[in-house]
């Protein structure tokens, strides 16, 4: 932020500086056409009935505004050979995302609590070792979670998802609550303890009321990740408990009848609004967790 | 002796008040073991087996690393990993610093346009594909519009086209993945310290030398730590592929991570699948570990 107090490089003031102004404006407002246009794109075809997307232009606004296109998306458009819409696959989503978020963000924030507020001999070591699991490319345990998973009983089941999601978010949900714990002073931890507050005392007491920041960047992260995760969805789940993201990929590479461009817009907004929503309320914090997601400790 | 408790503390407290850390955190240790740990020692096991549908547990060497090598299959998904990732490090990289340097012009909207230029990361890559799958459909998209515009002989047709299909998912990827790097750039630039800046305007020097030969040197670590995540994301994609390409036309699209999974799942050649994943795994480690390296001896200085 500091360097906003210190003038901007390109001062105002004279006319080569306005010039200069308007021209850096213009780029960015490009830009934005660019990052919008596909969203746009996506909005008004959804909106479009299938004839006048044939005969009509990509980048038209839509003539007559129809709904129909979502209806479909969400009650009735087929996935592989069922065609009951997105409707049971938003839900499966919802049933996966809601468990495993809460879970993995609380076990992340008490292992990050006992790693750095109980520094025991070995938790870096612990920690360090933990965290490789955030850098691992997941195709390198796909094949032993599969297995797993049907020893388990849990193949092909949204409670399988919630295990996988909750085993692999736990390397980020700990690096988010370590590296806000960290500041924390030791102090306040101490004299708890003096006082006589044990581990849990402390924790649900003093650390938790004192954590939200690092509970809303974690649930927040989490929940994207999870909501639009594909690859586990697509390698653990058949048919019935798909997640929403599987089964727009299907809806869209459903390839009998006639292609209705409308009905897959529509279907990708529906699978999109959720982390679209989040990311407009608490996007401070969306990019928060971008920073400290990126691959460092 | 102070005694903060009420009651007399037995050993069963006494035990608990001095392992209750190491006991909460050793499940979870124990967790991280087994699902990252054990699986990828796994994995790396039936890679030097002769698993096809079933695992087998009988060592048989080198032969599915002989047999990735000698499938035409994953030399096309290592030039398309080759392709995409350096265009998409290069375009994120590129438009990521340009969108960082003009925005920290003190635009008075700049949460506005920071906020536009982000969204994409909200998305999923599933949807990205979706929607640039359409825009880049030849017939009705693209196409269809500079036709319409009066360009009567353009023809694109990338998405179909098994030379250029590769492309199509570089156009996606850098769509949704440069306002990323602009937002790891930008925070770059704000770090820089004002007095630098105070010294070089004082020296007389015009804003590009002051970026050129100033900040941007100063930003090193800021590339580094990008370049980091790009490479990351690229080696990783997966399904962006799924929902642009579906891997083709024929596999002409395929990349490590397509070639795991439909080797994995859909051949069931568990051994090739389970080298391939090694083979990534080594990939990333390759970028991560000095990466990390360095990192930790720079912090320790």
């Amino acid at each position: 932020m500091s360097a906003q107090a210190v003038a901007g490089i390109v001062r105002a003031g004279g006319m080569r500086q306005r010039v200069l102004r308007v021209l850096l404006f213009a780029v960015l407002c490009l830009f934005c056409l660019y990052y919008l246009a596909p969203l746009f794109v996506m909005i008004t075809t959804s909106l479009k009935p299938l004839a006048e997307i044939r005969s009509g232009s990509l980048i038209s606004l839509p003539k007559q505004v129809t709904f129909d296109a979502w209806g479909k998306a969400w009650s009735t458009a087929c996935v592989g050979v069922r065609c009951n819409g997105l409707k049971p696959y938003v839900l499966n989503s919802v049933m996966m995302v809601v468990p495993a978020v809460l879970i993995s963000t609380f076990l992340g924030a008490i292992n990050g609590y006992a790693l750095t507020k109980w520094r025991f001999r070995g938790a870096d070591t612990i920690f360090a070792m933990m965290l490789f699991g955030a850098f691992i490319p997941f195709q390198v345990v796909l094949l032993p979670m599969a297995r797993v998973l049907g020893v388990l009983g849990l193949a092909g089941s949204v409670y399988g998802l919630i295990l996988v999601h909750t085993v692999y978010g736990l390397a980020f949900t700990t690096l988010f609550f370590r590296n806000f714990f960290i500041g924390v002073s030791d102090g306040i931890i101490r004299a708890a303890m003096i006082d006589g507050a044990g581990f849990f005392g402390i924790f649900f007491r003093i650390v938790v009321p004192m954590a939200p920041p690092a509970i809303v960047v974690t649930v927040i992260w989490q929940f994207t990740q999870i909501w639009n995760d594909f690859l586990f969805g697509i390698a653990f789940t058949v048919g019935d408990s798909n997640p929403v993201t599987v089964a727009l990929n299907n809806v869209v590479n459903t390839s009998t009848g006639v292609k209705e461009y409308n009905v897959d817009m529509a279907a990708a907004i529906i699978a999109a609004i959720p982390t679209l929503l989040i990311y407009l309320v608490a996007g401070r914090y969306f990019v928060r967790g971008l920073a400290a997601g990126a691959v460092k400790g | 002796m102070v005694q903060p408790m009420k009651r007399r503390p037995t050993t069963v407290d006494r035990f608990l008040d001095r392992w209750l850390p190491q006991i909460v955190v050793s499940p979870l240790f124990a967790m991280s073991l087994f699902f990252v740990y054990g699986f990828i020692v796994w994995t790396v096991y039936i890679s030097f087996t002769r698993s096809s549908v079933l695992p087998s547990y009988a060592l048989d060497g080198l032969s599915q690393y002989v047999r990735l090598w000698a499938t035409p299959r994953w030399y096309v998904a290592l030039t398309n990993l080759f392709i995409f990732s350096s265009l998409f490090i290069i375009c994120c990289t590129a438009i990521g610093i340009l969108l960082a340097i003009l925005l920290d012009q003190r635009i008075r909207i700049e949460g506005a346009i920071r906020t536009i230029y982000l969204y994409p990361m909200a998305l999923s890559f599933i949807v990205t594909g979706t929607a640039w799958k359409w825009i880049l459909n030849p017939g009705l998209g693209i196409e269809h519009l500079m036709q319409q515009l009066g360009y009567e002989n353009f023809h694109f047709d990338w998405l179909v086209n098994p030379d250029m299909a590769i492309y199509t998912i570089v156009i996606a990827g850098v769509w949704q993945s440069s306002g990323y790097a602009m937002a790891l750039f930008l925070a770059g630039l704000r770090s820089v310290d004002d007095e630098v800046l105070k010294a070089a305007a004082i020296d007389g020097a015009g804003p590009i030398r002051t970026y050129v030969s100033i900040i941007l040197p100063m930003m090193r670590p800021v590339f580094m730590s990008t370049f980091i995540i790009l490479a990351h994301l690229a080696i990783k994609s997966f399904d962006l592929v799924m929902a642009l390409t579906g891997g083709g036309p024929g596999y002409a699209t395929d990349m490590p991570a397509t070639f795991m999974y439909s080797f994995a799942f859909q051949r069931s050649e568990l051994g090739t699948a389970a080298a391939s994943a090694v083979m990534m795994l080594v990939t990333i480690l390759a970028i991560i570990v000095p990466y990390l390296y360095s990192e930790l001896r720079e912090k320790n200085r």
